[in-house]
């Protein structure tokens, strides 16, 4: 639950996903669910001439099973409340 | 996947939102199909209608029509909303038929084999998506 929390401050802002097939998109983050599914909106694909097929798609759904990495602006992240909360977290129930 | 009321469609990560709207469906063995969404479930498990596969290769395309398709979700990589107004491919790609995509991706593939045996028996390996063949190898003269 914890990485869903953190995604959901995420959303609005601009994240580039990197999928397990390579392929990257940047794109506004719309919304993440508990398998950690992503939306985005206004994407752009990392390389486009490569994916031409991807060409008029603005909106996505990516499932969360295929997510490599999700590469975060800079200053997304408060480092100190992730860190209160993956500490919260481990100590357990 | 959540179950969204109706104020919700705009903002979860429900399928909902995409219902009776044709998307593009890329799938983990690279095929990409392109339909109109008329179910989904908690595992993006997907109904496409008037569902065709959109064969590339280098600069040529076909599209294959297959009908009425159900997808497993685990073979599920992204599901993408086609904009209308945009266009769908680049200008420069050329529409052949359902044989002729199928003779030029099948000498895609056997080159590919043994570009991929001869490299691997040197010792380098190559990864198959580095590999990018001229187009115009493949049109018949």
């Amino acid at each position: 639950m914890l990485f869903f929390s953190y995604f959901k401050e995420l959303v609005g802002k601009e994240v580039t996903v990197e999928l397990k097939n390579d392929l990257a998109i940047r794109g506004i983050l719309r919304s993440v669910d508990q398998y950690l599914n992503i939306k985005l909106e206004n994407i752009r694909v990392v390389d486009q001439d490569k994916y031409p097929h991807m060409l008029s798609v603005r909106n996505c759904f990516i499932r969360g099973s295929v997510v490599r990495y999700v590469q975060l602006p800079p200053d997304g992240v408060d480092i100190d409340i992730l860190h209160d909360a993956t500490r919260r977290e481990a100590r357990g129930p | 996947m959540s179950w969204a009321g109706p104020e919700d469609i705009f903002l979860s990560t429900s399928l909902a939102s995409y219902l009776d709207k044709k998307l593009l469906v890329l799938l983990r063995d690279g095929v990409k199909l392109l339909g109109v969404l008329r179910s989904f479930d908690q595992f993006a498990n997907v109904v496409l209608e008037g569902a065709c596969e959109r064969v590339i290769v280098g600069d040529l395309y076909c599209d294959i029509p297959l009908g009425l398709y159900v997808i497993r979700g685990e073979n599920v990589v992204l599901i993408g909303e086609l904009d209308l107004e945009r266009e769908e491919l680049p200008a420069h790609m050329i529409c052949v038929s359902v044989a002729e995509i199928r003779r030029v991706s099948a000498m895609f593939k056997t080159n590919l084999d043994k570009f991929t045996v001869l490299h691997t028996s040197r010792g380098i390996i190559i990864s198959s998506y580095v590999m990018f063949l001229d187009a115009s190898a493949f049109v018949a003269v």
